[in-house]
């Protein structure tokens, strides 16, 4: 496993920006973003519906070209699909006619094959949970179940940065909170640096070591603020720091909260 | 599950059997024009026992399977490219659909005059109809594969030939594999084509011979044959895709 295995990178946005265009008309969508994370980070991306959290996240990568300024993991250059990261949608997005054990096998790095391509493979399945599920196929699972195989795909791939696209946001409430107490576990046996874009702020609060606010100025979107979670992981959703950024966040992204206000006032 | 359902299958059929019977005794037909079903298996037996039956189904057979493997093969190549790339797709396109929508028969004088009579424009006329049900399946099975899937594929470094044969193609099997059985049955459509006009052997000479020769129980019983067969080779068709699909891991 050692040669596939680069560890954690660093992801670095400068004066990152895109347009969209539509009907031959340029619509700027993002404007100078501008964000480092170290190697190793959980950095949680929250914003309105259709601000551009996904468009960030598809350009970390490379799913989508930079429009302007620059993007680079370890101090270079994002490419074209971006091998160094590893993406899950918020769809499991998996091949019907594979098994898990094979879908997850999709993700391996390309030199990885035989018997270290089935160890790697059961590995993460007994990661996610799903090592007696090897056989199944995707339409035999749960919306869950498909979910974690696609992050064992994603795992597969030992990605310097594993970028998540609101993965658990078609999830029910329990099993949200489940796949986000795996995803901690997951973290640290990979170690690998997390963009993660969701829209709740508890799942935010609760997974990332810090939290970058999106937010439409303008025209365009841009990072509005970054505030960092203190506290290591894995975090008490209980505790009462979290509930009063809770509140900050909620309140930025323009959402009163009367009732928790009162409930935390001392 | 299988047991009851096979035998109901099988009930129409024999249903269809006894009404022709008691239709062919009951006097409403001549016997020229409906002869009973024991006629049929009698002519069935008479033309096997001179042999001469086993040359119409196999030369018959012969011209389907080659023609289809050509057909179905150019189909399945030309569909693929259309398919996968849009610069093929926009030149190859409309002249392809302008030669489907010519009806088969007007090809066979065509075939006749420019490859004679011998076996090479029946086995052409078998190709042509193979050929088109599996290049329109072909082609938009893999134009229309789930983007997101195939997204998927890009973003796991599949590219090229690679992201084909990972994706886009076993994204597309099933189609491909009905479209394969459309383009058999239309194969055994153009081959009674071709063999009524111009042949002197396979089921569909028996047809026009038999009506010739006012035997209307060997016209029956090369109907029968041709449902038979055509239903056995799509079943045997039908049956490979199946355990390929199954196979496949
Ligand atoms: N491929 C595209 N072409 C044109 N507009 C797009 C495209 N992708 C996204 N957009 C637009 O960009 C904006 C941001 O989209 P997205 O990044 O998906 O937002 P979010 O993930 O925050 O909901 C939306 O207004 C969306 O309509
Ligand atoms: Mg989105």
């Amino acid at each position: 496993m050692s040669s596939s295995l680069p560890g954690p990178a660093g992801l670095d946005f400068s004066r990152v920006g895109k347009d969209f265009v539509v009907n031959g008309r340029g619509r700027p969508v993002l404007t100078g973003i501008d964000l480092s994370v170290a190697a190793g980070e959980v950095i949680a991306v929250l914003g309105p519906s259709g601000c551009g959290k996904s468009t960030l996240l598809r350009m970390a990568g490379g799913l989508e070209t930079t429009g302007e300024g620059s993007l680079s993991v370890d101090g270079r250059p994002v490419r074209r699909f971006e091998p160094r990261c590893a993406v899950v949608f918020q769809e499991p997005r998996l091949m019907p006619w594979r098994t898990l054990h094979r879908n997850v096998a999709f993700g391996l790095p390309r030199g990885v094959t035989g018997e270290q391509a089935r160890t790697e493979v059961e590995h993460w399945l007994d990661v996610v949970g799903l090592r007696d599920f090897a056989r199944h196929r995707p339409r035999q699972l749960s919306g869950g179940m498909a979910q974690r195989a696609a992050l064992a795909r994603a795992l597969a791939r030992r990605p310097g940065v594993l970028l998540l696209d609101e993965p658990f946001a078609a999830l029910d409430a329990l099993t949200r909170l489940r796949m986000q107490d795996l995803l901690v576990d997951v973290q640290r046996t990979a170690g690998t640096t997390v963009l993660l874009v969701t829209h709740d702020v508890d799942e935010a609060l609760h997974l990332a070591d810090r939290v970058v606010l999106l937010g439409v100025t303008g025209k365009a979107a841009t990072i509005r603020s970054v505030i960092a979670v203190p506290g290591a992981r894995p975090r008490d959703r209980a505790d009462p720091v979290l509930a009063e950024l809770r509140v900050e966040l909620l309140a930025e992204l323009g959402v009163g909260t009367p009732t928790v206000h009162g409930r935390t006032q001392p | 599950m299988s047991v009851p359902r096979g035998a109901l299958g099988i009930v129409v059929p024999l249903a269809l059997l006894g009404s022709w019977q008691l239709l062919a005794g009951s006097g409403v037909y001549s016997e020229a024009q409906l002869p009973p079903p024991g006629e049929v298996v009698a002519a069935f037996g008479e033309l096997a026992g001179r042999g001469e039956l086993w040359h119409h189904l196999a030369i018959s057979t012969q011209r389907v399977l080659i023609g289809f493997a050509f057909g179905a093969g150019g189909g399945l190549a030309l569909g693929a490219l259309v398919g996968l790339s849009r610069a093929a797709n926009a030149a190859l396109s409309p002249t392809i659909q302008a030669l489907r929508a010519v009806p088969s028969l007007a090809w066979v004088p065509l075939l006749l005059l420019w490859l004679g009579i011998g076996e090479t424009p029946k086995i052409v006329l078998v190709a042509i109809g193979a050929f088109f049900p599996v290049y329109s399946t072909v082609s938009a099975a893999l134009a229309h594969v789930d983007p997101q899937l195939v997204e998927v594929g890009r973003a796991y470094g599949r590219s090229g030939v690679r992201l084909i044969g990972t994706v886009l193609f076993p994204a597309a099997t099933p189609s491909i594999l009905s479209g394969l059985r459309l383009g058999l049955a239309q194969g055994w459509l153009f081959l009674v084509a071709a063999e009524l006009i111009a042949s002197s052997m396979g089921l569909g000479f028996l047809l026009i011979d038999s009506q010739n020769t006012g035997r209307t129980d060997v016209m029956l019983l090369a109907i029968v044959l041709l449902a038979a067969l055509g239903k056995l080779s799509d079943t045997l068709l039908g049956l490979a895709g199946w355990r390929l699909l199954a196979a496949r891991r």
